[in-house]
């Protein structure tokens, strides 16, 4: 199916301004593209975990979300969800409903990678119909940028301060793309905000209307807990997929695809040098820590090459 | 036409369930409440109902899932005990503050650890403030029975409350009893269909629940809560009678055994309250005025009510099956303590907390507790307020 | 009668909303309006302007209407003034000038 961005973007908006997140925030980027990757004429129901989004897109009584929205609590938005689906193919059996519904959940890695993860892991291996969104911006960022598994080493957090004895967070950012490819769904993507969002919108239209559980991994970037100026939202993206920090891939029925190979792979510190949170990274004496960010980087890298077709 | 059978507690539950046919039943195991989703997993895979079966990771999950269902518009349940209760806490109070009619078969498991299978009401007890209605059991019939009113006191439109149907576990859920089951045709016709206005699917609107409220709004919420708990108390007497009207049986807010000129009396709740009525006849037949309150709804609380059938009555002792540590005595204690203030002619009441995680509660001990009762009447000296009934201890105890 | 979000506010009594926190229509957040926040204000030059519409799907708050492949001036009720749309757009159609209040 052809990307045809005009027509994308002339639909009516399903995520609305008004609502309450910061400006520039990659949350509210992600909700939109999620929304338009729905097929004109279908609804949907959006499970959203506590976080960033949903005290700012659902804070009484305005609501953000032009379709059904429920936020029940932190750690459970996957099953949450998996309820309304179960609904739904009961309630259509019986005869009492007749439109089509789609099933997006959507929270932020804290909510996905951490609290949520027994959640997450239980609803895919049950075989929900649905899709689970998580917009990753690498922290615990609505009580103040606390660390998350998914934050990467070297970064500065509220729990993983750099300091005098300290260079931020010790632990290597947890692969959750990996580990919902190994729960062998249909369909698992990584993705962000590139040039006119085509690979963004192509995986999230394929994740949404591959039958069963798929899950989308958006990196979101925030310039409050990243430390950066809101504008450089894209230029972040663009490096985080040139350096090979985050590669854009999907997983089909188990077969690795990548989705984008840079032409000229630059080096892991023109992703960092743009964010306050690696800032100590790049004081003397601390050549070190970029080293291993890179090999860290590389060698990741290599694997995934190594799973492609 | 009622179905003479022979049933344990889980086993009637199952087949209420059944009769009802929910659209999404969330199922997890815990014991001794563990039958329940295996009953009904039978039923599902001989296509006997048309539930949605979602065998979620955790009690946390399960109680999401019918939240989400039930705000889908879906009739949702799910059985548990004990710590799976416990695991729920969080969502427990999500499902009453979103106001969707949610039931709960909760079979009744010791939560004060340390880890122990067996019944007391600790598990309900520790959930008594998450705004759901509280119904409990002396036996399979009532566990049946209040099952079947379930839904139509939650759903109604007032209220739009969860509810928790609790029955002892072991001593009810897993022993075989009679029991008079109502027919499937009878059972639909009394429940009826749920059609709420509003959800999150098949409307023509769309729903959005479980926001995040400012300071502005939320106590205003919370006083919403209140008032449909308090609504609660006409809708578990409405749906009472009409299921007395259909079924013959009566139920009320609680049941007053022997009160009419009692002089002393016990309150409490659950399946103690067949033991303690054996005591009772036998104490009658000796002429002593002894009477019994077996107290069915805990939540809605009530208040007036209970105060008013223990006035008059000299001495009360109130039987807590669960410990809440308070250091003054068991949940029931508080709240029932608590009515009778107002009252002119109070009785002196003590609390005895017993039967903590399974601990038997024979004719005997009832009996050595109206005894102490009758000894505060005649010697005017009431003792100690809060006592333990049951245990081995190494110094002289009241009990 | 479903109580709308529009006769909700800070002064309405519990017995005037919806329970539960419920609402029943979508995207009454648009009634709040978010572009009192900005300190920056973009400025869009509609001739400079080639309709590439690159600047529409990074705009976080919906701020950059669309209609029949065309984008219209900014929705300046919600524009938050992030500048990502300035920063994005290739032909400098966009410029960021400091906000002025009366």
């Amino acid at each position: 199916m052809a990307y045809n961005h005009k027509v994308e973007l002339s639909k009516p908006e399903r995520f609305v301004g008004g609502h309450r997140l910061c400006a520039g925030c990659g949350a509210g980027i992600t909700c939109r593209a999620m929304m338009r990757a729905l097929d004109p004429g279908d609804k949907a129901v959006v499970t959203n975990a506590t976080g960033c989004l949903e005290v700012s897109s659902f804070l009484y009584p305005y609501t953000a979300w032009e379709d059904s929205y429920i936020h029940s609590a932190f750690e459970n938005a996957s099953a949450t969800c998996g309820g309304v689906e179960a609904a739904y193919n009961a309630l259509k059996r019986k005869g009492k409903i007749k439109e089509n519904y789609k099933f997006l959940t959507i929270g932020g890695d804290g909510g996905t990678y951490d609290i949520g993860f027994q959640s997450l892991s239980g609803a895919m291996e049950r075989g929900h119909d649905m899709v689970y969104f998580c917009y990753d911006n690498e922290a615990y960022m609505n009580t103040g940028i606390q660390r998350s598994s998914s934050t990467p080493r070297f970064a500065s957090a509220t729990t993983s301060p750099a300091g005098t004895v300290s260079n931020g967070k010790k632990q290597n950012k947890k692969d959750l793309t990996e580990i919902m490819a190994a729960h062998a769904i249909p369909y698992v993507a990584q993705t962000t905000f590139i040039g006119n969002f085509k690979d963004f919108h192509q995986k999230a239209h394929r994740a949404i209307y591959t039958p069963g559980p798929a899950f989308v991994n958006v990196m979101a970037p925030c310039p409050r807990g990243w430390q950066y100026p809101a504008h450089l939202l894209p230029d972040i993206c663009r490096m985080a997929v040139e350096t090979c920090v985050w590669p854009l891939y999907e997983v089909i029925e188990g077969r690795y695809y990548l989705s984008y190979v840079p032409r000229k792979k630059l080096p892991v510190e023109e992703f960092m040098k743009l964010q306050g949170r690696f800032r100590h990274c790049f004081s003397r004496g601390n050549e070190w820590t970029i080293e291993a960010a890179q090999h860290y980087v590389d060698e990741k890298w290599e694997k995934l090459l190594a799973k492609c077709e | 036409m009622s179905i003479r059978d022979r049933l344990s507690g889980n086993e009637a539950i199952a087949y209420a369930m059944r009769q009802i046919n929910p659209d999404v039943f969330a199922a997890f195991p815990i014991t001794p409440s563990t039958e329940i989703p295996q009953y009904f997993a039978q039923y599902v895979a001989d296509g006997k109902v048309d539930t949605e079966y979602v065998t979620v990771e955790s009690e946390h999950s399960s109680m999401s899932t019918c939240i989400g269902a039930a705000a889908a518009g879906a009739r949702a349940v799910t059985a548990t005990s004990s710590a799976g209760l416990a695991f729920m806490y969080e969502v427990l109070y999500v499902a009453a503050s979103s106001r969707l009619p949610i039931t709960l078969a909760c079979v009744n498991r010791t939560l004060t650890g340390p880890i122990n299978i067996n019944n007391d009401h600790s598990d309900s007890m520790g959930a008594r403030d998450t705004g759901w209605i509280q119904i409990y059991a002396e036996n399979n019939q009532e566990a049946y029975d209040n099952y079947l009113q379930a839904m139509r006191i939650s759903e109604t439109p007032d209220v739009r409350l969860p509810i928790m149907i609790c029955q002892d576990g072991f001593i009810t859920s897993h022993a075989v009893e009679n029991i008079l089951l109502e027919e499937d045709d009878a059972v639909k016709a009394f429940v009826g269909e749920w059609d709420p206005e509003h959800a999150l699917i098949g409307r023509d609107h769309p729903l959005a629940v479980g926001p995040y409220d400012t300071c502005p709004y939320c106590m205003e919420h919370n006083v919403q809560q209140a008032e449909a708990m308090k609504n609660a108390k006409r809708a578990v007497l409405e749906v009472a009678a009409d299921f007395e009207r259909t079924f013959g049986r009566h139920y009320g807010f609680f049941e007053s055994y022997r009160m009419e000129d009692a002089e002393v009396a016990l309150v409490l709740i659950g399946s103690t309250a067949g033991t303690a009525k054996a005591c009772v006849e036998k104490l009658r037949a000796e002429g002593v005025k002894a009477g019994l309150i077996k107290v069915r709804v805990f939540r809605p609380f009530p208040f007036e009510e209970i105060a008013e059938a223990l006035s008059g009555v000299k001495a009360v002792a109130v039987m807590d099956k669960s410990e809440g540590y308070s250091g003054a005595g068991g949940p029931l204690f508080a709240e029932v303590r608590s009515a009778c203030y107002d009252l002119k002619d109070r009785p002196e009441m003590i609390d005895v907390v017993f039967g903590l995680a399974g601990r038997d509660c024979a004719v005997g001990d009832i009996e050595r507790v109206y005894r102490h009762l009758l000894k505060i009447v005649t010697t005017g000296e009431t003792g100690p307020r809060y006592i333990h009934m049951g245990q081995r201890t190494s110094e002289k105890e009241v009990l | 009668m479903s109580i709308s979000a529009k006769n909700i506010n800070e002064h309405s009594p519990w017995q005037e909303m919806t329970p539960g926190g419920e609402i029943y229509e979508g995207g009454t957040a648009r009634l709040t309006k978010t572009g009192e926040w900005r300190s920056d204000v973009p400025v869009w030059d509609p001739v400079k302007c080639r309709q590439c519409l690159l600047c529409a799907p990074f705009c976080p708050d919906s701020s950059i209407p669309v209609v029949e492949g065309k984008r219209l001036d900014f929705d300046f009720d919600h524009c938050k003034g992030c500048g990502i749309c300035w920063n994005v757009c290739p032909f400098q159609a966009i410029e960021m000038k400091k906000e002025v209040r009366e």
